[in-house]
């Protein structure tokens, strides 16, 4: 690895007088890779105003001394958009994205192994009027594939620079950054040039298109074709290990095998990797804890930090390793092309229930957030199919929840092997999984029945050739999550443990208390109030109170049960979170907790997301209805089962 | 002799002879040429998904594109001679 990437959340873009260049291409070019080795430690990520496109930019230092603004582009088929990411790509190069200067120049990414299909977008790119240079990436795998490319034919022909790159071996990064130079070492200042609008080059938005806008696009695909011809020269048979891999990996018996397998590989990693670094974390923070206590005076500033902070945010910022071994694991499946093909092995199942394989991906993003897991269904071009995707996000069980499960699992579950092969708690763990995505499945169902009828979408997807995941791109995601996680504890979740803090501090019990302190506490009262509601379910006062702020976050819940009982807990005997709860809760009770929060009435941020994403507020508020009325069922019939079973 | 793709079994190449454009969403005609589908281009049908066949995996000039049966029968195919192990 290289030197770690340093992150930012972009809030506006700096006002900047330096040029803008913007990185171009169709899905699977390899475009973020040369993106990260182009920019390296210089990016930041966020998202565009208005939409939650995500929004990547860095700085890239030319060759000359000068240094540009490198922005990443969703990548696209073409410049008439299908969905709301294609539409960003779309506005940007066309000026029209509200906070996005209109660009100075365009890299446009093509894959070298698939020429005749990048080249017609690099034939409409071209149609732009703006500078370009065409980055011919992958050339190593053409070579491989005894495919020779007349490059200097390519450029004639276009009439653009072309530079051979390899993103993920860093080759060709100085030529690109030698041709964006000379491009902009021509451009004329920016006020007063003429520049093509993509209207001229067809409808803006797809589906009112008719024949015209298709039969452009069939003339730049035949164009491409032959620009293709003239310049490839083919010697032997292409290596097949791509199409061989495919004949296992998409194979009617072993394809659905392999896919339960890397799942629920994934979910006993997330548990058995992440213990050795989770307790040496969590040390940490004891040890902290126990520092700060014998430094400060005994009284509320003293269990603010000690009992706030530092229980609060620190029961969360142990989960790091598992939050980062789960998006490891989706990050190599989506770089590697394996998503795809689960998409594509999904999509019978996907289609009974009404959406298509393409929602399956989303859906596994949602497994790491849904808040990703809701932006990525914007690459679904059906409005109801997106709907309805975006609804059962928050269903599949995301990383937010592992604290919630990890610790009453650790509580209540014993640690044993089942069978000689897998642990019980992993066993547990994956049961939450399936019911959550069941759950899903469900939900979607009666959706496309009632309130998102209409036709079943098609599904038409590229399947990309596989690739090995790149380190260096695996390990900037892996930053960027992290720094994204992290932030959030630092953010929300210190913010609504510390008012919980409060809330549970005062105000103060009378001098000589018969009830524990909490009880006449703020928190106290409010636990009071909503446990009539959550007692048919199980819930005790204590869980009444932390489903509260549960909802701003929902590891929170952790935090919040962590500072609950580290307030309640006696001075002189401390008591972790897991064997406090041990002693406090019925087995029934612990388990309607999982199961609650397996259809948990989702985040904030994911309300606000699928708020942005639907524009207002109808199906935020629908989404919230319906998951709280799965979520009360489903804990109920979870206790009342459990109390009649066991 | 023409059928339509959605006829074809593993393994088999074709050639893109017609699209019915007719029978199929113009945002979906679109999006088929963006993937490479057009007259005149070879086409093999590589894979059929699990649980009944339906999508199918094809390779299109030098790209993998699954898609549903259903829009495979809008795109009619002169098979080629012989067939090859995909």
């Amino acid at each position: 690895m290289n030197a770690p990437a340093r992150i930012e959340v972009a809030r506006d873009p700096p006002p900047t007088t330096a040029a803008v260049v913007a990185l171009v291409g169709n899905p699977n070019a390899g475009k973020t890779s040369l993106f990260n080795a182009l920019t390296g430690s210089r990016q930041k990520v966020g998202n565009y105003p208005g939409v939650t496109v995500e929004r990547k930019f860095g700085r890239l230092a030319l060759p000359d001394g000068r240094s540009v603004r490198l922005i990443d582009l969703p990548g696209c088929y073409s410049l008439t958009p299908r969905s709301p990411d294609e539409a960003v790509t779309r506005d940007v190069v066309a000026g029209d994205q509200a906070g996005e200067p209109r660009p100075d120049a365009i890299v446009a990414v093509i894959d070298a192994t698939n020429l005749r299909n990048h080249l017609r977008f690099v034939l409409e790119l071209r149609r732009l009027g703006l500078p370009m240079v065409v980055a011919l990436n992958m050339i190593d795998l053409a070579t491989r594939d005894g495919t020779t490319i007349d490059v200097a034919r390519l450029s004639g022909i276009l009439g653009l620079p072309v530079v051979e790159t390899v993103a993920v071996r860093r080759r060709g990064l100085v030529e690109i950054g030698a041709a964006v130079a000379n491009l902009l070492a021509v451009i004329p200042a920016k006020a007063g040039t003429h520049l093509a609008r993509p209207e001229a080059m067809g409808p803006r938005v797809r589906g009112d298109d008719g024949r015209e806008g298709s039969a452009d696009l069939v003339l730049l695909q035949r164009e491409a074709r032959a620009i293709a011809a003239a310049v490839t020269t083919q010697r032997g048979e292409a290596k097949a290990w791509s199409a061989r891999l495919d004949a296992v990996v998409l194979h009617p018996v072993a394809g659905p095998i392999i896919l339960a397998g890397l799942l629920f590989l994934m979910f006993q990693a997330v548990f058995a990797w992440a213990k050795v670094p989770m307790d040496a974390l969590a040390a940490a923070v004891d040890a902290l804890g126990r520092q700060v206590g014998a430094v400060l005076p005994a009284g509320d500033f003293r269990s603010l930090v000690v009992d706030g902070v530092l229980h609060g945010v620190g029961s969360v910022v142990v989960f790091l390793p598992q939050i980062l071994i789960l998006f490891f694991f989706i990050i190599c499946l989506e770089q590697s092309g394996y998503m795809t093909r689960a998409a594509f092995l999904m999509d019978r199942l996907m289609a009974r229930v009404g959406l298509n394989g393409r929602a399956f991906i989303p859906l596994i993003s949602s497994f790491a957030c849904a808040v990703p897991g809701i932006m990525a269904a914007r690459t679904i071009a059906e409005p109801r199919d997106r709907l309805t995707t975006i609804l059962i996000a928050p269903l599949m069980t995301c990383s937010a929840r592992l604290p919630v499960y990890a610790v009453i699992i650790a509580a209540f579950i014993p640690d044993r092997p089942v069978a000689g092969l897998v642990g019980l708690q992993g066993l547990v763990l994956f049961a939450l999984y399936v019911a959550g995505v069941l759950g899903a499945l469900a939900a979607a169902w009666v959706l496309r029945q009632t309130v998102t009828k209409g036709p079943t979408p098609t599904f038409l997807m590229e399947m990309p050739k596989y690739q090995w995941p790149a380190a260096r791109d695996v390990g900037i995601g892996l930053y960027q999550k992290a720094w994204a996680f992290l932030a959030r504890a630092g953010g929300i979740i210190l913010v609504s443990t510390v008012a919980l803090w409060a809330l549970a501090t005062w105000p103060k019990p009378p001098p000589h208390p018969t009830r524990p302190a909490i009880d006449y506490s703020v928190a106290g009262h409010i636990g009071a109030t909503l446990e009539p509601l959550f007692a048919p379910i199980g819930f005790n006062q204590e869980i009444s109170l932390a489903l509260v702020p549960g909802m701003a976050a929902r590891e929170v819940a952790v935090s919040a049960l962590g500072t609950v009982y580290s307030l309640d807990a006696d001075a002189d005997h401390p008591q972790g979170l897991v064997a406090r709860l041990h002693g406090a809760w019925s087995l029934p009770t612990a388990l309607a907790f999982l199961a609650w929060y397996v259809f948990a009435p989702q985040c904030l941020s994911t309300l606000a997301v699928t708020r942005r994403e639907t524009g207002g507020w109808k199906w935020p508020g629908f989404m919230f209805a319906y998951l709280f009325a799965m979520a009360y069922a489903g804990a109920g019939a979870t206790y009342w089962l459990a109390r009649a079973l066991l | 002799m023409t059928v339509h793709l959605s006829d074809l079994r593993p393994g088999d190449g074709a050639t893109i002879v017609a699209i019915d454009r007719s029978g199929v969403d113009p945002a979906n005609a679109r999006q088929l040429h963006e993937m490479g589908f057009d007259e005149g281009v070879d086409v093999r049908l590589l894979h059929r998904a699990p649980f009944g066949g339906d999508p199918v995996m094809l390779r299109v000039g030098n790209m993998g594109v699954a898609l549903r049966r259903s829009l495979a029968a809008m795109v009619v195919v002169e098979p080629m001679a012989g067939r090859r192990a995909a």
